[in-house]
């Protein structure tokens, strides 16, 4: 199963959204301990009257979810499927707070029905008129991963030609507290640019959105394509990892979840000692942070070095030689639980 | 009552987060539901819930709620109607 | 690849029973698991009906078989507890090579515990227990549920509002039918919270004399909570082992009405297509159907939507159709699985389920629902309709063998 990528879009604390080189002029965030996405001005890309409930993640989403499109050419596709680990959070807590508030009288309706996980999905597909497909996956670090395999299955199985696929996840300030808490992060603020370097405990918090325009056959638009997509939940040991990537198509080169947490990415180490030892690794969590679905950045970033065929300096993690990139393997963990790896492949 | 009718196209814009507009592009006579503004269920839900938070006013059916809350001008005459002070 | 998707067992709790025993006991019975609201403290306690599963969180842990001090939301110990159902009534066993994934769906997560942790952060964000706020996320309970019972293929959640499970059924016969997976547990759990009936309490769609579903005078639905599970396999998985299949999965289609929000189209097009798309892949004429599960919440803009859908598709021939949900009551995420069990039992029972509370019909439809159970009938296919916010509409279509 395999679908060609037609255009992608993403919100994320870099510039990805506005700037076509952003990955040459990366954002530099200087003592901090969670970074926040780089949001465009609304106005003009979306209604007034339409975004005027919208919280920040639908925002987001639809924004970014209308340029991916645009990018794709396609006016409406078939299906919407998008994946989300936190799903709306910001309405979450507000209408728990205003439970509490209010003493659970005369609440205002609007964050209640903005908390449910489908919300962009369904706003998505409420702006186009879409009728196609529609859903919405909430599993922590698999919420991307069975987006696109369910996206990969709809387009093998014919129910639909294009695909709109996706993922999101919006750190509130609550959000981190709680994380924050559970000892998820760094204490000590660092600069996110150099997480690869700090041999501490915990990650920078992250968020972002991002989409993917998918198609079953190649066309003109076509800039890469992803040839697998699969999933290990908890593995008993170092070999069933192994065996997830072992036998996957031969990579030119990974991008890896490193996220500076020194637990965390020894795993990381270790495939990159053994099954990855030949292979140049790159990483991306110090341009977007950690959250639940950032696979999906990773992979909009995955199918940019192939279309472009340049490897951004700013990814690297050695001085590995690069020829010809016809295959990527992603490979990401999330708290050694959630493990996945999707290939992004020339076209 | 044209002080009620401005502060009540205030509170509207506040409450619907109707950012982009000013008092003074709300029309007064015109519908504010489905014509007109433009407005839909939800915004009707958050309206009923600030005539009872900030005027003490229940709507009670919803064919009340369609006449109380058809214009700013209906809606306006509503709480003159039943004000309690 | 297509190969047939077989139903091998059911697992189910609900307000009317903890077990498919004491649920087939309840519908064969009529008897209807709306009550007060004594779990949860609230300040409608009084004022708004609920169909509570009649068991404390100590009681669901014993009954789950999880240990006292493991810290489980109630929505994941309702799934567990069906699942296993789920699995012991299918005579699955495990062997090398096989692979298993578990779907499971809810709305609602951990939430029954993050709104006891949130009532002390909100004061002081170094309070609330971070036991409580652990389990709040999608993917707790599923975690939960696929690592007690040994599944690990594929693991994954759905969150699509109201038709949540059913998705992860039509998900999980997917899975079967493309030969990805050869024994998938599909299903959902939603247990009651203070933020879904504080949520529909503020959209005003709760009817505080119990849900009358299809009803004329019908104002609103009933918040239900519990978890509906089936056993899918393919045809080798059942063959290598000998055992007979309950059901098929014949049909499952998913459509998006994309009109609201909340509300659903005056004509009811997502759901006319998701019906429709079902029929397609089921290779049925709507005349073919037997009974039709509605989604029938009881509120007065679904039960117009769906009912016209159900009219613009099977014209003239309705066939019998009912709604549950005055049974259990509307059980959010967990409804498409908990009617799915229904769906097959009425299959397997031969037997149209009543929609109690029913009495006046509709104006606006010519057709009524089932208003008393028939026992004996001729129920080889049978429809069952899920919708949710944000219009997604998903309908499937069980097969008896």
């Amino acid at each position: 199963m395999e679908a060609y990528i037609n255009g992608y879009s993403s919100i994320s604390p870099q510039n990805s959204f506005t700037e076509e080189m952003f990955l040459q002029e990366p954002r530099d965030y200087n003592g901090v301990r969670f970074l926040k996405c780089v949001e465009p001005q609304y106005t003009g890309l979306l209604d007034p009257m339409a975004a005027r409930r919208m919280s920040r993640i639908i925002k987001m989403g639809v924004t970014a979810a209308m340029r991916c499109l645009k990018n794709a050419g396609l006016e409406k596709p078939g299906a919407i499927i998008t994946g989300t680990g936190m799903g709306c959070v910001e309405d979450t807590g507000r209408f728990l707070s205003s439970i509490y508030e209010n003493e659970e009288k005369l609440l205002n309706p609007t964050p209640f029905i903005q908390s449910t996980h489908n919300t962009v999905a369904a706003t998505i597909a409420l702006m186009l008129k879409c009728n196609g497909y529609n859903s919405t996956y909430g599993h922590r670090g698999f919420s991307f991963e069975t987006a696109l395999l369910d996206a990969l299955m709809l387009l093998a199985e014919g129910e639909a030609d294009e695909i709109l696929a996706g993922a999101l996840d919006e750190l509130t300030p609550d959000l981190f507290t709680i994380t924050d808490r559970l000892g998820f992060w760094k204490k000590e603020p660092v600069n996110n640019l150099r997480l690869g370097e700090y041999k501490t405990h915990g990650s920078i918090a992250g968020e972002g959105v991002a989409f993917l325009a998918l198609s079953r056959n190649k066309t003109e638009k076509s800039v890469a394509a992803i040839t697998s997509v699969r999933t290990l939940f908890n593995p008993e040991g170092f070999d069933e990892v192994e065996e997830l990537l072992k036998n996957q198509a031969k990579p030119n080169l990974v991008i890896l979840g490193i996220n500076g947490d020194n637990e965390g990415d020894r795993l990381y180490q270790k495939l990159r000692s053994g099954i990855f030892s030949n292979i140049p690794a790159l990483y991306y969590k110090h341009l977007c942070g950690e959250y639940d679905t950032s696979t999906a950045f990773a992979t909009t970033l995955a199918a940019r070095i192939i279309k472009d065929q340049h490897v951004p300096e700013i990814m690297k993690t050695d001085d590995h030689h690069y020829g010809t990139i016809n295959n990527i393997l992603i490979y990401n963990h999330l708290r050694n639980r959630d493990h996945s790896s999707i290939v992004v492949s020339s076209c | 009552m044209e002080q009620l009718v401005q502060k009540l196209k205030e509170e509207i814009i506040t409450v619907l987060n109707l950012s982009e507009m000013k008092p003074e592009n709300i029309d007064e006579k015109a519908p504010l539901f489905i014509d007109g503004l433009g407005l839909d269920s939800i915004d009707a839900l958050e309206l009923t819930v600030l005539l009872e938070k900030k005027y003490g006013l229940k709507i009670n059916t919803p064919e009340e709620g369609k006449k109380v809350l058809y214009s700013v001008n209906s809606l306006a005459q509503f709480i003159r109607e039943n004000n309690k002070g | 690849m297509s190969g047939k998707v077989y139903i091998t067992g059911t697992g189910i709790i609900s307000s009317t029973g903890q077990n498919c025993k004491e649920v087939l006991d309840s519908l064969l019975s009529s008897r209807s698991g709306i009550g007060n609201l004594t779990l949860i403290d609230s300040v409608h306690k009084d004022e708004i009906p609920v169909a509570e599963v009649k068991a404390s969180n100590e009681l669901l842990k014993q009954l789950a078989g999880v240990p006292h001090r493991e810290t489980w939301s109630r929505t994941s110990l309702l799934g567990l507890i069906a699942v296993r159902e789920a699995l012991a009534s299918s005579g699955f066993t495990d062997s090398p090579g096989i692979r298993k994934g578990i779907i499971s769906a809810t709305t609602v997560g951990g939430m029954d515990r993050t709104e006891r942790f949130y009532k002390h952060f909100r004061k002081n964000n170094c309070h609330g227990r971070l036991r409580d706020v652990i389990t709040h996320d999608m993917g707790d309970s599923t975690e939960k549920i696929a690592g007690a019972c040994g599944i690990k293929d594929i693991v994954t959640t759905i969150s699509t509002a109201c038709s949540s499970s059913a998705n992860s059924i039509l998900l999980g016969s997917r899975l079967i039918s493309s030969g990805i997976l050869d024994m998938v547990v599909a299903g959902g759990a939603d247990s009651l919270t203070l933020f879904t009936l504080n949520g529909f309490n503020s959209l005003m769609i709760l009817d505080k004399r119990g849900c009358k579903p299809f009803d004329d005078d019908r104002n609103g639905l009933t918040l239900g909570e519990g978890a509906g599970y089936l056993v899918l396999e393919s045809e080798q998985s059942v063959e290598r082992s000998g055992r007979k299949a309950l059901a098929v999965v014949s049909g499952y289609g998913n459509a998006c009405d994309a009109f609201h929000q909340t509300a659903s189209s005056p004509d009811g097009d997502g759901a006319f297509l998701s019906m429709k798309k079902a029929l397609t892949r089921a290779q049925l004429d709507p005349s073919e159907i037997n009974y039709i599960n509605a989604h029938g919440t009881g509120t007065r803009n679904n039960d117009l939507s769906e009912g016209r859908a159900i009219e613009r598709l099977f014209a003239s021939s309705v066939p019998p159709f009912s709604s549950t949900k005055a049974y259990t009551g509307h059980t959010l995420g967990a409804a498409g699985g908990i009617e799915a069990v229904f769906s097959v039992m009425a299959i397997t029972e031969k037997c149209i389920w009543p929609s109690l509370h029913f009495s006046r019909p509709m104006n606006e439809l010519k057709f009524v629902p089932e208003g008393n159970l028939i026992r004996n009938a001729n129920v080889r296919n049978v429809l069952s309709n899920s919708f949710g916010f944000g219009g997604n509409n998903t309908s499937l279509i069980f097969t008896g063998i």
